[in-house]
């Protein structure tokens, strides 16, 4: 009983922490666009979110996927699609991303979960390869132009999102929005079993839970949400191009999960941040960016494997 | 010369002699993948990274040194071998302990520097690389016309593969190396020195892709991005053949050239995309891949 009690106390603390956070965060990013231009904020928020989908998986069911360049690509090219061509308000249209990369997601994760640990990696990765090569070939992703001067259109018939601060907002509360449900899919019963799974999968399946099902569900979540960030990033940029199908993409969401804290809650928001302030800061030395990736991945695999959110949560002894 | 389904032999076989040379490359960089993972536990993504080093550092002595082709051959997998044992050294041996996934990430990190220098020193243009005097020229065997480099190629290729499996399933050394990989603490109670074997190991593997590199110099330009997409076909061919086993990885190697070839004769579009679709394949019908002994 008093274990029982005692581990309520430790959530309701966790609890607290994390809402403290979260409000922080809230508010840094509700302030924001007075000292940070729009653009480059709304761009960091469509690679926090797009991190936070990859850390659903690496952090809470511990399946790295090397692919995810595809859901974030092709959820971009389908929305800018369905905004441009069919003429979907942007509502719409990133509702058509999100559920074509679920419909992706679907296949992909059944096609990897077939195989463990450092197969499903390759898997994924080859796949995202092979679609990258059809977003090559496709005539509706318009190769290499990509697809361009995509219309932002009003949302729900009424805001008009060519004005920035409209524009800014709606991201905002995409982005809030889909955190929340991230979080509460963590801290359900559901995410509970994917913990177990990423702790000891055999035990979890003696334990009666059908694992393989709990897998493609996370991984098709982890799609799902992964394509709204593309979506959206899609609508902001007026764009959707090869560049945010290709691999070096599935490599930059990984280390930004990385460098924030793989398996932290606001760890992938931290990172998404630092690494796109990082990149906006080295336009100028060109390919030397690749350069200055792999060093950050060398560093943060060998000396800091908890990442930024990670070792202060450590610090703090606070869970984060 | 004469017609097969309405495509000239010389286009088919030449196709598909430019299979079995992707098929040799697939072959020699799945081994060593293959070979590395057995001893280390990790997948290594910078294998492209090094077969690339290896076509540079054939060009460089060119330049540089004025050694040609026959010295590269023995001097760039040496060269890029001995940088792999500094690579082991320096960062890999920390990772053995740790998840899989950390050697992926770090390995992966070390490509983005490898491949982001080169780039920014020579482009994304390729440098052309010359056939060896001694190779040009070719063979007309009737039904096609054969160079003699791409012949040289392909036999020099599965010659190496052959004598890596023959070293390793059948002398002293490699039974040493497979039992290390079964249970390496055991076989150090034995007296035998296993971490020094594994940076060996890790220098051989990556010797091979840099052997395959300086093949690849004359058939395809020398590239700063000439491993990035290789390496993820190679990871596919890796997936279909499981790692489980030597002749299987050289099997599937060439095998997968030659589909991938005849997939150019007869159906261009997907010749990009070939290799997956089979991978999507077997991972429905075999899921521990074709020759694999479970996940």
């Amino acid at each position: 009983m008093q274990r029982v009690a005692e581990l309520s106390k430790e959530h309701a603390l966790r609890a607290r922490s994390e809402a403290i956070a979260f409000v922080i965060m809230a508010c840094v990013l509700i302030v924001a666009p007075v000292f940070a231009y729009p653009v480059f904020l709304m761009k960091a928020l469509c690679f926090a979110l797009f991190a936070c989908a990859f850390n659903l998986l690496i952090g809470y069911v511990g399946l790295l996927s090397f692919g995810h360049a595809l859901f974030f690509g092709w959820a971009s090219y389908i929305s800018a699609h369905a905004a441009k061509v069919w003429g979907f308000p942007p509502e719409l249209a990133i509702l058509s991303g999100a559920v074509g990369a679920a419909g992706l997601g679907t296949i992909v994760g059944a096609l990897a979960i077939r195989r463990q640990g450092i197969y499903f990696a390759m898997i994924t990765l080859a796949l995202a390869q092979m679609m990258y090569f059809f977003a090559v070939q496709a005539p509706f992703t318009h190769g290499e132009d990509g697809i361009q001067a995509v219309p932002r259109g009003k949302l729900f018939g009424f805001i008009d999102l060519a004005d920035q601060t409209n524009m800014y907002v709606t991201v905002l509360v995409i982005f809030l929005g889909c955190f929340l449900l991230i979080y509460r899919i963590i801290n359900s019963p559901f995410g509970e079993v994917l913990k177990a799974i990423r702790e000891n999968e055999p035990r979890a399946i003696s334990l009666g839970y059908r694992s393989e099902r709990y897998k493609l569900v996370a991984f098709v979540l982890s799609a799902t949400f992964a394509g709204v960030a593309g979506a959206t990033k899609a609508l902001v940029f007026q764009l959707a191009s090869l560049t945010d199908v290709d691999w070096p993409i599935s490599g930059e969401v990984i280390l930004m999960t990385l460098v924030g804290g793989l398996g932290t809650l606001f760890g992938p928001v931290v990172g998404a941040f630092f690494m796109v302030t990082l990149e906006n800061y080295l336009t100028t030395i060109g390919q030397w960016v690749f350069v200055v990736q792999g060093v950050i991945f060398v560093i943060c695999v060998l000396l800091f494997r908890r990442g930024i959110i990670g070792e202060l949560a450590h610090v703090l002894r606070v869970k984060l | 010369m004469f017609e097969l389904f309405g495509i000239s032999s010389q286009a088919l076989f030449g196709q598909l002699l430019i299979g079995l040379i992707n098929g040799s490359f697939y072959a020699l960089l799945s081994l060593g993948l293959a070979v590395i993972f057995g001893m280390l536990n990790i997948i290594n993504f910078t294998h492209g990274a090094q077969y690339m080093l290896g076509a540079f550092t054939a060009y460089f002595l060119l330049q540089y040194a004025g050694l040609g082709y026959w010295w590269a051959i023995v001097l760039a997998p040496l060269l890029v071998g001995i940088t792999g044992i500094v690579i082991e050294r320096l960062f890999l041996q920390w990772l053995y302990k740790l998840d899989h996934l950390y050697g992926l990430l770090l390995t992966f990190g070390l490509a983005l520097i490898l491949e982001g220098t080169f780039r920014n020193f020579f482009g994304s243009s390729g440098q052309p690389y010359s056939v060896p005097p001694a190779l040009q020229g070719g063979q007309n065997l009737g039904f096609m016309f054969l160079p003699n480099y791409r012949a040289w190629v392909v036999v020099f290729s599965l010659a190496v593969c052959l004598t890596t499996w023959f070293v390793i399933e059948r002398t002293k050394l490699g039974s040493y190396l497979r039992a290390a990989t079964e249970n390496p603490a055991l076989v150090r109670a034995f007296g035998i020195n296993v971490p020094r074997m594994i940076t060996l190991t890790y220098g051989f593997g990556v010797a091979l892709a840099a052997l395959a590199g300086v093949m690849a110099a004359p058939v395809y330009n020398v590239s700063p991005q000439m491993g990035a997409n290789l390496i993820i076909v190679v990871f596919a061919v890796v997936v279909i053949g499981g790692m489980g086993s030597i002749m299987g990885a050289i099997l599937t190697g060439f095998g997968l050239g030659l589909i991938e070839g005849l997939t150019k004769v007869f159906f261009p579009e997907a010749s990009n995309t070939v290799i997956f679709i089979i991978m999507a394949i077997v991972l429905l019908i075999r899921p521990a891949g074709l020759f694999g002994r479970g996940a």
